[in-house]
């Protein structure tokens, strides 16, 4: 591949990704924002978006956030939260093999939502090439550190939160990411399992257990289901 | 509340280090379990329905347990979420508590 491919395939990576953008530059200000309100610095929270970068847990590690931080605790969270990658990863497989191994590796730790599903998108047309892959996701990373910084920086000026309703801003982002994942009525019982297990935890457990308990109880639940329709599935790789 | 933009506390960091190995792990473990396994059936349907059920453990307390003013603050920002912008249902559903919590005392 020629240097001109390369750039080209590299602009189309980043076109792509520009309408996602947009959203980035929301939630890594309102990020940035909360972060600060739980004593977080600037520096910690650039730290924390260039390490792990992945915006659903860090909003979770935030919201469950205590001073000094329970470090097992938010770990466990953050493995949990993100298990999906390693069904994303197994989708991704294919397509990122036969590339350099050290792109191939490095191709994972930039592996998130967004660039993976503009990814699989993509790869139903035409070889997915890692100039293409990186125009996807240095954009997204770049944005996401500067926008959680920047948050940080000026979300601890607010005083009084609730005033704003900001105590109900962490529920209402996740409210939103759960909309994005609702892909039929299959959720319907993992979901309510989660919500009703979660809700007798939260009234009889101290501290944040009702998550991981909801959370497993969602889970088996999901695994009593079975899977849904195994051909598509399969196809959709 | 800290201020200090350079701030960098030894247990946070311990906190976000172990936040980053966890993720590392579910970034790279797929990849790396294809090579040997396939993954599918139950265990597939189980990974399948992990962050889904995790977010709704997460907005349990606030959306169906603190009271009228959170869960229909909720149901409205799902209602927002589906047809708008998401900014526009995260700062709706803002905006509705504020004014529910006024309203309902």
């Amino acid at each position: 591949m020629t240097n001109n491919d390369r750039s080209g395939e590299f602009t189309a990576g980043v076109l792509t990704i520009l309408p996602v953008l947009v959203a980035v530059v929301v939630y890594g200000l309102l990020f940035g924002a909360l972060a600060a309100q739980k004593g977080l610095s600037p520096l910690e929270v650039t730290v924390m978006s260039a390490l792990v970068f992945a915006g659903a847990s860090q909003f979770v590690a935030v919201e469950i956030w205590t001073s000094p931080p329970g470090v097992l605790l938010l770990a466990l969270t953050a493995l949990m939260v993100n298990l999906r990658h390693v069904l994303m990863g197994a989708a991704l497989a294919p397509f990122i093999r036969g590339w350099p191994r050290g792109r191939t590796w490095t191709a994972l730790f930039f592996m998130t939502d967004e660039n993976w599903a503009l990814t699989l998108q993509r790869a139903g047309r035409t070889t997915i090439t890692p100039a293409f892959y990186f125009g996807l996701a240095l954009p997204l990373y770049g944005g996401w550190i500067a926008c959680t910084t920047l948050g940080a920086v000026f979300g601890a000026v607010l005083q009084d939160p609730a005033r704003y309703g900001l105590d109900f801003a962490f529920t209402a982002v996740f409210l939103t990411l759960l909309v994005g994942m609702w892909k039929g009525p299959r959720n319907l019982l993992p979901w309510a399992a989660s919500a009703a297990v979660a809700t007798a935890a939260y009234f009889w457990l101290p501290g944040v257990w009702y998550i991981a308990l909801g959370g497993l109880a969602g889970t088996l639940a999901g695994a009593l289901q079975g899977p849904a329709r195994p051909k598509e599935a399969v196809d959709a790789v | 509340m800290q201020s200090d933009i350079w701030a960098l506390d030894p247990l946070t960091l311990a906190a976000i280090s172990g936040m980053a190995l966890a993720t590392w792990l579910t970034r790279f473990a797929g990849y790396w379990l294809l090579r040997r396994v396939t993954v599918g059936g139950r265990v597939a349907a189980a990974l399948e329905a992990v962050p889904g059920a995790i977010l709704m453990a997460i907005v349990t307390p606030v959306a169906f347990a603190s009271g009228a003013a959170e869960s229909a603050a909720a149901v409205l920002t799902v209602l927002l979420a589906l047809r708008l912008p998401l900014i526009v249902a995260v700062a709706g559903g803002c905006l509705a508590v504020v004014l529910l919590r006024t309203l309902l005392g």
